[in-house]
């Protein structure tokens, strides 16, 4: 059984096509980079396979049963700017948010929620924050909390919508450190992801996305040269022909100046 | 002295408070205050035709006129946003004119009208809470204790769809059935407020409460309390002082006790106060400067 299985998905913002005919399958206990151009639909295919919009078709199974909030199989990181960071609540409200699924509708969080929040804030670095309102911690920080919210809802695969964008290198490291303990743990993880120079070391399955799935499958087999071109439609700078290292997508060369 | 019928007022008043500070809280934090604005007047020419109809001053009868277009109206906004160019600002604003425009033509009309000269509807435009009737109150009391339980209720659900309403859904929240409980419920609060506090400075009730209780404090359960708080005093106190001079309406006195206390807050506040925030930037002026002395 894969811990994901999507047929034939399409999705249309109005008249644009967004995504059209995407059909893949990831196995479990896979860490997952889904790599791709600006606007090739990485966010809107996490958010199709969640069900999260309308004009949506196409089959998606997760751990071979149609997506079912009561289940508790999805943990959902999105994108940092998503929220309003200056919302009236501290770190550690934020990852009790995380156990609201399992809490159920009009109960309040019990002792043993408050503690499984607290252990989970820990688990990023974070237990000194724990009363801190979020809109006074950094970037990365910020980004900590909703890993931590999201390894509260206890999921079995986790989707993460660009986690390491605005975050220092210490923040980096400690998020691939959990995701990388998840994937020991038999968790799938799937992450939106911009820097190519880190796929290698990061994933071990790679899905190219460009508006339809150009490759997918172990990193090491389908991160190459050829199918990155067919991806970025030759926009890409290659700094090592030899061994493949890529450098950067075209005009994205400031970000690493 | 207080007379037995302004303590029924003041009681009423203070509830009335405690709902929008509570709902208010929820509608500030939604960036929705000013669709709030536009439902409470809105809400005049809903009382207007409401009174056209059934020829009565029937408080039940005129909000739930009130409640018609004042709902019409939040939902109009929602569709201009949706389905032109134009952004919130604009669609609020000619809504907010458009039904307000309307009100006042009705209302010159009812006027106008035989039985209209002495049905007092024109109260509903600044607001006279010393002079609600007890079975008013009654009305008053019950629907705010209403909008109180909801908040109550529905708290931890909607801090979640207000902070992260794409998590909301993930987790299996009815987002939609969530935001239109509390769309319904600030329509309620802001019907419920208009005959003591006024369609014009109604939102006022919704706003600025809200906004004050923000600058004390970080956490939402502390700032919706404050809110209710605050909430209660202005209301107490509009009307208060309001019934001591004949002639003064309550809405304005309501709006002038709340935002005296926002202006307190925002310089006295501790942490997030202009005087505290002045102090800060001095104290680092210097250690800057005394760094810098002992670096030449």
């Amino acid at each position: 059984m894969n811990a994901i299985e999507v047929s034939q998905l399409s999705v249309a913002y109005e008249d644009n096509l967004v995504l059209h005919d995407i059909n893949l399958s990831v196995p479990v206990g896979k860490l997952v980079g889904i790599i791709g151009p600006n606007g090739a639909g990485k966010s809107t295919l996490i958010k199709a396979i969640l069900n999260q919009l309308p004009n949506k078709t196409g089959d998606v199974e997760i751990l071979g049963h149609s997506l079912d909030p009561k289940n508790h199989l999805v943990g959902y990181v999105p994108q940092r700017n998503a929220v309003d960071w200056d919302f009236p609540t501290n770190a550690l409200d934020v990852v009790l948010m995380g156990r609201y699924g399992h809490i159920g509708l009009f109960n309040r969080p019990k002792a043993k929620d408050r503690e499984k929040a607290m252990k989970c804030l820990k688990s990023v670095g974070m237990g000194e924050f724990a009363n801190r309102s979020i809109g006074q911690l950094s970037g990365g920080q910020q980004q900590r909390v909703f890993l931590a919210r999201a390894l509260a809802q206890e999921a079995e695969i986790y989707f993460m919508d660009e986690p390491f964008v605005g975050v220092d290198a210490a923040t980096e490291l400690t998020i691939i450190n959990i995701l990388k303990e998840l994937k020991a743990k038999g968790k799938t993880v799937l992450v939106v992801h911009h820097d190519l120079q880190t796929v290698n070391d990061y994933f071990d399955w790679t899905v190219l996305l460009n508006k339809t799935i150009i490759s997918s499958g172990p990193t090491r087999k389908i991160f190459t040269k050829e199918n990155l071109q067919q991806a970025y439609g030759g926009k890409l700078f290659f700094m090592n022909e030899k061994h493949n290292e890529v450098l950067a997508e075209r005009g994205g060369l400031n970000a690493i100046r | 002295m207080l007379s037995g019928n302004l303590l029924w007022v003041l009681a009423g008043a203070s509830l009335l408070g405690v709902a929008s500070g509570l709902i208010g809280s929820f509608a500030f934090l939604q960036k929705q205050s000013l669709v709030g604005d536009a439902a409470a007047h809105a809400a005049l020419p809903g009382i207007a035709i409401s009174f056209l109809i059934f020829q009565q001053k029937d408080l039940p009868l005129l909000m739930l006129g009130a409640i018609i277009t004042a709902t019409i109206s939040v939902y109009l906004i929602q569709g201009i946003i949706n389905r032109s160019k134009l952004k919130s600002d604009a669609a609020i604003g000619i809504v907010l004119s458009v039904f307000f425009g309307a009100g006042i033509v009705l209302l010159t009309i009812v006027n106008q009208s035989s039985s209209g000269n002495q049905s007092g509807l024109n109260d509903f435009i600044f607001g006279k809470a010393a002079t609600m009737a007890k079975s008013d109150l009654v009305w008053l009391s019950g629907s705010a204790l209403i909008i109180i339980l909801t908040c109550l209720t529905f708290y931890k659900e909607w801090k979640l769809v207000i902070f992260d309403t794409t998590f909301a859904k993930g987790i299996g929240l009815p987002v939609n059935l969530l935001r239109f409980i509390l769309t319904a419920i600030t329509v309620l609060t802001i019907v419920t407020g208009i005959q003591a506090v006024g369609v014009i400075l109604m939102s006022a009730m919704l706003i600025i409460p809200a906004a004050t209780a923000r600058i004390w404090s970080d956490k939402l359960v502390t700032m919706i309390i404050m809110s209710a708080l605050f909430g209660a005093f202005s209301g107490a106190c509009g009307t208060l002082i309001s019934s001591l001079k004949t002639g003064l309406s309550t809405g304005p006195i309501i709006v002038i006790t709340a935002s005296s206390l926002f202006i307190f807050s925002y310089i006295f506040a501790p942490k997030r106060g202009l005087l505290v925030k002045i102090q800060q930037r001095r104290k680092i002026a210097k250690r800057v400067l005394k760094q810098e002395v002992q670096a030449s």
